[in-house]
């Protein structure tokens, strides 16, 4: 596949120097109130991977804080790059190779967007930065999985084939305008932010790829306790405000819909961090600052797809299943013995697909009016749920496969499970030769 | 009684805890400090190389009767050293006489309250 893609490219590349092939007649003008917005929630959503290399950076041990912490920022440079580079090109071109991706010469280095305003009035250089944003969030997010015991120069090689084979056709199949899941059914599937694109995908893949790797070594006998709560507090606090950026920016507008996203994404995350309260202080008498936070993340992931479709009884409702499912999946981790260190399948594998599935029964009547509009009279629940499901199910089967044939073949190449003696050590001494903390604490 | 005060790299901790524990040392007290010998690490600081004149070390306080002194220190040596032959910074072990040892729970004294 790598080489067909690199013959493609070179035989791609002389067009690129052509000029841009502008579409000069009738393009739409710039709205700047939608356009403010949408510069403000791509700033938004990149806030959420400082956030969550902090969140991740407190919950590992002392050791590992920096290494931890670089899987996040190393995202940020590298498929920050790669975006720009053939990234967008491969989500949001027209459909090639049977819709498997999309690629259009032009969009190769953005080179054909520069004087492109889309019909949404934004800029389309805003929309490619925006989508960016969460394709350097989403394989950051499966770091968690495999926390404290990866080789860095792996992982960055994990990140280029990752973004490239997995993440780029999810992302062509579902938001691109002639993906065929955006086409599915009487209104397309129902994934307003990324509940498939983003969440179900990094967590089957966190899932496979812990599975695959193995445990850190003592697991589960020796204790790894959070090196920082205080740090991981201040992370999940940054990614809910980040969220709003994620969620309402999702609607490419600055209107009604925006409004609708934002309402239930607020809703949604108290919602599932007071069910996790409710369910730590009913089980052990206390309510955890991890567990709250937890919370907070189960009910973002859920609402995430949600967010265009639901009302606020909808969002409490998806905020306490997601939380009570997940709360429910670490536990039976726990019983099962697998090492999914961070809890990201547990959480965004769980309350991702929880999201998807059970946003059916919330949808609101408009919306299901205008689907049997669109279908010529019938369009029921059911069938809304059966094209929801095929969509989480194709999810789950084309990363979870994709993602065993990168690892297996990292992991024979370039090596990608660290040696006992640098694991041992920590990350931040053997693989980056620095330290994270001061004089803390020893672990 | 003796008091053993070792100080070792802070990279070699875990592999020292485990020899510890397999030759049955479990009552350790384990501390961060800094200090410098012989050896001037380098730490890379965007891309400077700077010797930091105090250097992060840990430090393990173990309190035991003498015929257990061997057998602690044999399990730190053969942890706590970098490859077959060793390297300048792998630590030292202080052995000293321990006078007195009380434990608070129960007040009792001497070797069998270690």
């Amino acid at each position: 596949m790598n080489d067909r893609m690199r013959k493609l490219l070179g035989f791609l590349a002389p067009l690129l120097l052509l000029p841009g092939l502008a579409l000069a007649a009738g393009e739409p003008e710039v709205d700047h109130g939608i356009t403010s917005w949408m510069l403000t929630s791509t700033a938004l959503v990149l806030l959420m991977v400082p956030g969550l290399a902090m969140f991740y950076g407190g919950l590992v041990r002392t050791k590992n804080v920096l290494g931890t912490m670089m899987h996040s920022f190393a995202s940020m440079a590298i498929v920050g790059l790669l975006w720009a580079v053939c990234g967008y090109a491969l989500s949001f071109g027209p459909s090639v190779l049977g819709g498997w991706v999309g690629w259009s010469p032009g969009l190769f280095l953005l080179k054909g967007i520069d004087t492109t305003i889309m019909s949404t009035k934004v800029p389309e250089y805003v929309f490619a930065m925006f989508q960016g944003k969460f394709a350097i969030i989403t394989p950051a997010l499966i770091a968690g999985a495999f926390a404290e015991r990866v080789k860095f120069r792996g992982y960055c090689v994990f990140l280029v084939l990752w973004i490239l084979l997995v993440y780029c056709p999810l992302c062509h199949w579902v938001w691109a305008s002639d993906g065929f899941l955006f086409n599915m059914g009487a209104k397309g599937a129902i994934d307003f932010a990324g509940g498939t694109v983003v969440h179900i995908s990094s967590g089957i893949t966190a899932l496979v790829a812990a599975l695959y790797l193995g445990s850190r070594r003592g697991y589960p006998k020796t204790t790894m306790n959070p090196s920082n709560l205080v740090m991981t507090l201040t992370g999940a606090g940054l990614l809910w405000v980040g969220w709003f950026g994620f969620n309402a920016g999702s609607s490419v507008s600055s209107g009604l819909d925006t409004a609708r996203a934002l309402t239930v994404t607020q809703v949604a995350a108290a919602s599932g961090a007071v069910a996790w309260m409710i369910i730590e202080g009913l089980h052990h008498r206390k309510a955890t600052s991890l567990g709250l936070s937890s919370g907070i993340l189960a009910g973002l992931v859920a609402i995430t797809p949600a967010a265009g479709v639901v009302q606020v009884d909808g969002a409490i409702a998806l905020g306490f299943i997601a939380s009570f499912m997940s709360y429910f999946a670490i536990m039976l981790k726990g019983k099962l013995g697998y090492d999914d260190s961070l809890d990201v399948f547990g959480i965004h594998g769980i309350s991702g697909m929880t999201g998807a599935l059970a946003l059916t029964f919330f949808i609101r009547p408009a919306w299901m009016a205008e689907a049997r509009a669109a279908a010529g009279g019938v369009w029921t629940v059911g069938q809304q749920f059966g094209v929801q499901a095929s969509a989480v199910l194709i999810t789950v089967a084309y990363a979870a496969a994709v993602s065993i044939v990168l690892l297996v073949l990292i992991q024979k190449t370039v090596g990608f499970k660290l040696d006992k003696a640098s694991e041992m050590s920590g990350m931040d001494h053997s693989l980056h030769r620095e330290q994270g903390y001061g004089l803390l604490n020893p672990n | 009684m003796k008091l053993i005060t070792a100080i070792i790299q802070p990279d070699k901790l875990d592999a020292v805890r485990e020899a510890l524990i397999a030759a049955e040392i479990t009552r350790i007290t384990i501390s961060r400090v800094s200090g410098h010998g012989r050896q001037a690490e380098e730490d890379l600081y965007r891309g400077q190389i700077v010797a930091p004149n105090l250097i992060p070390k840990a430090r393990l306080d173990i309190a035991c009767n003498d015929e257990f002194v061997k057998i602690t220190c044999d399990a730190i040596i053969r942890a706590a050293r970098h490859g077959e032959e060793g390297r300048v910074g792998d630590g030292k072990i202080f052995v000293t006489a321990l006078e007195q040892c009380i434990r608070i729970r129960t007040g009792e004294s001497g070797g069998k309250a270690i």
